[in-house]
This record gives structure tokens, sequence and C-alpha cells, in this order.
């Protein structure tokens, strides 16, 4: 299945890093996120577009991650040559992701 | 245990004007903040002010205030804003004038200046976090520096009797704790009251994004009647307690999701969000829905402030010359990338001098570039754009017009060129130590 099954996203901009946040709709599959959303697969998710680090950070008590993705905006949204300078779109591409739930369907 | 409640009327500088009337109407309010001062504003305003000394505050202030200054007096609702831009005290006497030209005598505007920390960031040539560099290498492209200023000189004003508080560059969550340090008497070294009040300040900060705009994914996330999105008002208590809600009746949803999103917005590490007065720890914030619309959040935490305030430094960076075509039907695709690749020939046998080119294909991968979109399926229309840097204006031109040139020698049914060209002003920060900014607060009466 896919990540936006189970959980919604938000993207904020700071320069030019991009965070994005990944929220369990049921708490319950909190553990999924942690296990299967990890850096290296967004970074890799988002292969030619950040071009720094991804660091993911964890809020169990709303059952969320953050990602926080380094050189990410095209030097930075007030220079940024992107039609989305913010990124503002980078959340619904991470809900793409594909997500093992466990089952054959 | 005393409350109040802050309604927040606006969440950049051209949000909707109506949404702050309604909670100024019927919301119940004390305060009304309006948030308006995006990351470069500062420094176009200052470029603003250069050439006329009464000019560089927020455009909307005139309107925003016009609409909102008769109910705010009739109800004692106090004002804070940033729309002061690189200008509070013109705003604050145009704001003086406003309430006259209503009839509305003996307010009291505050503007809090000392912001601008130019000289101070000249005269100590501190390096640029984001690149290698110092102030002084910007050399005359500097345009403008000014400090993140905390909370305390706007409760300071509300605490001198003010009506309306003018800022400039301030902290975003700043703009609500004041009201919070004013109302509580918070002292300035309770690092938990103030961490839990920057998370209030920070979740009302951009208005609609917590009450249900910057949100909606139909069959995902439905919220009701965003046409009339209804804007957030936080109930908070002297111990820093917190319910999110809005008005009743307004479009919108305050929900634990929109909540939970908000509170991660441009948010790196949970556990350090750094604030000119504190240093906020999300990390153990809970959220619980109370009533429909109405959410409580807890659990913000905080520490030490450092003894830096963070610095936006606005200067001129480059130029941006683009230009965009369209084509559509059949082959509209390979059209398109035909389009791109002459102009990408065009752009080398015409020596247009670049740092750095882009090209799009709106509809296709535009927006998360061509690896991350490579599995989308063929669109019925593709729009081709073209962006590049350059070093003047007179080469950011010539991009545009290798694409609008298409329109009679590049592929079959392009449509709809459109160019342009800007210079661009780009922010950095530096980190000041915070002795060297002195804020203080002037007041004008209406």
């Amino acid at each position: 299945m896919k990540l936006r099954e189970i959980a919604h996203s938000r993207t904020g901009d700071k320069g030019n890093t991009s965070n994005i946040s990944v929220i369990a709709y049921d708490p319950r599959h909190f553990p999924l996120l942690q296990q299967q959303v990890t850096a290296e697969r967004v970074r890799a998710h988002f292969a030619g577009v950040v071009e720094g680090e991804v660091v993911r950070y964890e809020l169990p008590n709303i059952a969320a991650l953050n990602f926080v993705m380094d050189q990410t905006l095209g030097g930075g949204v007030t220079r940024s040559l992107a039609l989305d300078a913010h990124g503002k779109s980078l959340s619904s591409a991470l809900l793409d992701l594909e997500i093992d739930d466990g089952h054959t369907s | 245990m005393r409350t109040i409640r802050i309604g927040s009327g606006a969440g950049y500088s051209g949000d909707r004007i109506e949404p702050a009337v309604e909670l100024a109407e019927k919301g119940d309010i004390d305060y009304l903040v309006f948030e308006c001062l995006g990351e470069r504003t500062v420094a176009l305003a200052q470029q603003a002010r250069m050439r006329n000394p009464e000019a560089g505050y927020d455009p909307l202030l005139e309107e925003r205030m016009r609409a909102v200054l008769p109910l705010c007096a009739a109800r004692g609702i106090k004002i804070v804003t940033n729309m002061g831009a690189a200008n509070p005290e013109a705003a604050a006497r145009k704001t003086a004038d406003i309430a006259r030209s209503l009839g509305l005598s003996k307010l009291k505007i505050a503007a809090v200046v000392g912001d601008d920390v130019l000289d101070a960031c000249k005269s100590h040539d501190l390096p640029i976090m984001e690149f290698d560099g110092t102030i002084k290498q910007l050399g005359n492209k500097l345009l403008s520096a000014n400090a993140y200023l905390g909370a305390e000189p706007m409760a300071e004003a509300l605490s001198a009797g003010a009506d309306v508080v003018i800022t400039g560059r301030a902290s975003d969550p700043a703009l609500f704790l004041a009201p919070m340090i004013h109302a509580f008497g918070w002292a300035m070294d309770d690092w938990n009251l103030l961490g839990r009040g920057t998370v209030a300040g920070h979740l009302l900060e951009c208005a609609g994004q917590i009450t249900g705009g910057y949100f909606a994914d139909p069959g995902y996330k439905d919220i009701p009647d965003l046409a009339r999105l209804g804007f957030p008002i936080g109930e908070v208590g002297e111990d820093g307690s917190l319910v999110v809600t809005k008005v009743p009746g307004s479009g919108g949803a305050v929900t634990a999701q929109t909540c939970k999103e908000q509170l991660l917005y441009e948010v790196h590490d949970p556990q350090k969000y750094f604030q000119p007065d504190v240093v906020a720890d999300f990390s153990q914030v809970c959220v619980e829905e109370i009533a429909p619309d109405r959410v409580r959040v807890s659990g913000g935490r905080g520490t030490k402030r450092t003894d830096t305030l963070k610095v936006s430094v606005g200067y001129v960076d480059s130029f941006i010359g683009e230009g965009q075509i369209s084509y559509a039907g059949p082959g509209a695709l390979a059209r398109g990338r035909l389009a791109l690749d002459i102009v990408r020939e065009r752009l080398k046998l015409t020596g247009v001098s670049t740092s750095e080119l882009r090209f799009d294909l709106i509809g296709m991968d535009s927006l998360h570039g061509p690896q991350v979109s490579a599995h989308g399926n063929e669109p019925y229309e593709v729009r081709v754009r073209v962006t590049g840097r350059t070093e003047n204006l007179r080469e950011a031109v010539r991009i545009g017009n290798e694409v609008e040139t298409l329109y009679t020698n590049g592929p079959a049914g392009g449509g709809g060129a459109w160019k342009s060209a800007r210079d661009v002003v780009a922010v950095a920060s530096v980190l000041l130590p915070r002795e060297l900014a002195k804020p203080h607060v002037r007041f004008v009466e209406a």
C-alpha cells in the first residue's frame, strides 16, 4: 500500500532546508512508520531533489516522524529557480512511498 | 485560572482580510495578532524606505487597519503585528492617521524599533550561516540586516497601555508570546512557561494553516467550507495551557490532525526550536480533541535562551530570466521535450551567460524533477518552462526571448508564451551577540 493510506504529511521550509512531517492517522501504525519510513528511504525517494543529508526525528506522543532535508530548495526559497520554490508540494510526493503492511494483496 | 483569547488574523502579508474581521466581531478575543512579514520582505521594504522615508511598511497595513480598528477599539481588543516591516514608526504614524480618520481618538499606538542591526553586523563582520562568506564580503550587495527580536519590547508596550503594537522583524511566535507575558506577568527566565507559550504562538502564527488550510486532500482529509475558512483562536491559561479553536459557524476545522501538522511546520529538531526568548521543546507535546473544533495542546517545555539573535540579511543575489510555452494533444510531451532541447541549444549558440539553468515540463516533472516523476503518466498538455540565473538584467531577458521565439521557430502548436526577467533579493542569516541589538518602544497617539 501507499504511505498515503496510513499517514498524512506537511512540508515546511527554512532557507535551503525542507522539513516533511509524516503523521500516522492511527497511532497503531506508528511502529510501521518507524520501521519502514527511514531517512535512507526518504533520501532515495527524493533522488535528484535532495542534495544534502536527511535527518529523521521521532515524536511518539503524536505518532509522527519529522524529516529534515538539507540542500533541497534550489539554494534557498528566496533565490531558487524552481516553480515550487518553497517545496510545498514535496509532502505529496512522499505519501507515494510504498509501505509493506505484511499482507499480500 | 486566568485565561486570555488570542486571535490570529493573518498568516502572511497577502492573507484574506475577512477572517480577521470575523475574529474581532464574533471571536470574543482579547488580542488580535497579524503575522505579515516573510523572510525577504524586510529587505524589499528597506529598498522602498530608501526611496521614500515614510514608506517601507506593509502595503496592506491601511486596508487591514481600516477593517479591524473600529471593532477592536469598541471591544478593547489589542492588536499586535509585524506590519511595520522596515519602518515601524511610519507604520505607527499611518495607523494613528487612520484611527483619527475613523473618529477613534486616544488610541495608543506603539512602534518597536531596533531590529535594524545593519551597522552592528557590518562592524563585527559576522560569518554567514548558509554559505562560506562574511557580511563584509557581500560588499555593496548588502541591503539590510534585521534581528529577530523577542517578545519583551512588545510586552513592555502592552504594559505601558498600547492598543496597537507594531514591530518590524520579530520572531513570529513572539508576537503571540508578548500578550501572554504582559497578561500573566511571566518571568523572562521561566523557560517552561516561555516554551509553552512558544508552542501556542507557533501553532497560531500561520492563521488558516491550523484551521484546515494547506491541509485538505479529498477522500482522505476533507475540510468543509474552505472559501469561508475561519482563522484560529488560542485560549491560553496563565500556566501556559492551550486550547485551539475558531469562531463557531466559520469554515474549516480544528482537529488533532490539523494541529499535529502545524506543530511540525518549519520545525527541524523538535527538542530545539530556537527562539529569541527561549529554546522551545516540542518533543513531548500532546494533542487531544476535547469537543468539535476544540483541541487541547499540552506538554510544551523550554530551556534557557541562547546568547545570540538570528539576523536575517538581505542582499542582491542575482537576476532570473524565465520563459514558458504550452503544447497539447497527441505528442504534446514529445514536442515539449523538443522545445526544451531547442532552447538549451539556442542559449549555447547565442552565448547567453548563466550560472544556473533549469528546464521543466509543467504537468510532467516541474515540481519534483525527472527522477521522482519518472513513473507519471503522459499528460494531455505540458508547459515548457526554462529559467536561468544571470549576473544582469540584459542576460536574464535573453532567456525568456529564446522561449518566446519558439512560436515561429519551434515545434508545432506552441501557445501561450510568457516571459519575465527580475532581480533577486535573497536572504541569508548570521548570529549576532544579543547585547548588540537594542530594541525600544516609541509611542504615537491618535
